[in-house]
């Protein structure tokens, strides 16, 4: 019980800290700004701790991208531009989502073909399975039983 | 028939598996540069210990040379150091140096202590020009050719098999 409570104050504690986390950064001197540099931040990744997005990060690099990010927006230029300004510089890698060509096809339909191939093995099981409990009864085993079973 | 059938699964088995294992293999910090191939990004950046000059990368042209991103908080780049020290007593080849994100002063307290293999260093302080060559874990370095194009790229600390087994070569190659 003393248990239970103590995480609950643990997780409770932690989250509330994460919320802090979040807010102490945002320099909301222009909050329609920043809401569409956080927009883009959340969809390009930091390079230096590869699982983040720079929205999540504090790295130095991070605060400089989102800080391009920024500066770009305010020079009046789209999402589009922006992502082309970042691929062009450290590849496809800094986009979260990869987009769809040669290299990343693998990607985008492999766990299609799997659920296909699953599919079809699974329906190839099932009808073979349904078959099979037919089969016994034309073998000379199953006449015999059935012989057997008679009286 | 049904023997082969049998074995697809073994075969799909390794195949996966080679799939896989070639994939741990793989250094996920290496991100294969899109700059490879291209024109290198123009810089005019300040140099250090040279009031008031500037250096562009245009300065370099009909040269074979290297980049070197480095920076005195850099750990990694110590390690490197002693390499480009060596390859710069042994080569003609110049080797620019790019303080990123660097206070001059600790620059040159750094090279003091260390060694300067460097032709000249320039001063990217804000790191704005790191940007445009898609710096993002120093030590880098980057080899261009007499045009301007980048032909490689490393990111993280030189060794010596870089030196003697990638970028001698393509010198050689460059050149000719």
């Amino acid at each position: 019980m003393i248990k239970k409570i103590s995480l609950t104050v643990l997780m409770v504690f932690l989250v509330s800290n994460l919320s802090f986390a979040e807010e102490a950064p945002l320099l909301a001197k222009d909050p329609e700004l920043e809401e569409r540099v956080k927009a883009i931040s959340v969809e390009l990744r930091c390079l230096v701790c590869q699982n983040q997005t720079i929205a999540d990060s504090n790295a130095g690099l991070a605060i400089d991208l989102k800080n391009q990010v920024r500066d770009m927006l305010r020079q009046g230029m789209n999402e589009h531009q922006i992502k082309d300004f970042m691929v062009e510089r450290y590849g496809d890698f800094v986009l979260y989502d990869p987009p769809v060509k040669g290299t990343t096809m693998v990607l985008w339909i492999g766990p299609l073909l799997m659920l296909i191939l699953a599919f079809w093995m699974a329906v190839r099981i099932v009808r073979r399975r349904s078959r099979g409990i037919d089969l016994p009864q034309s073998s000379e085993d199953a006449a015999r039983a059935r012989e057997l079973l008679k009286d | 028939m049904t023997a082969t059938r049998f074995l697809i699964p073994l075969f799909l088995f390794f195949g996966i598996t080679v799939f896989l294992w070639k994939g741990l293999s793989l250094n996920p910090k290496e991100v294969p540069s899109p700059l490879i191939g291209k024109a290198a990004p123009e810089f005019t950046l300040p140099i250090l210990n040279e009031f008031d000059a500037r250096l562009s990368n245009s300065d370099m042209e009909g040269k074979v040379w290297l980049l070197n991103v480095f920076a005195s908080w850099c750990g990694p780049c110590l390690v490197e150091h002693p390499i480009l020290v060596n390859f710069a007593k042994t080569s003609d080849i110049p080797i620019l140096g790019f303080n990123y994100k660097d206070k001059p002063q600790a620059a040159v307290q750094w090279l003091n202590r260390h060694g300067d293999p460097y032709e000249r260093v320039v001063l990217d302080i804000d790191g704005r020009v790191g940007l445009d060559y898609g710096v993002y874990g120093v030590p880098e370095t980057f080899l261009i050719d007499g045009r301007g194009i980048i032909r490689y790229k490393k990111i993280g600390p030189l060794t010596q098999a870089d030196v003697s087994e990638d970028i001698l070569p393509l010198i050689q190659e460059l050149r000719q």
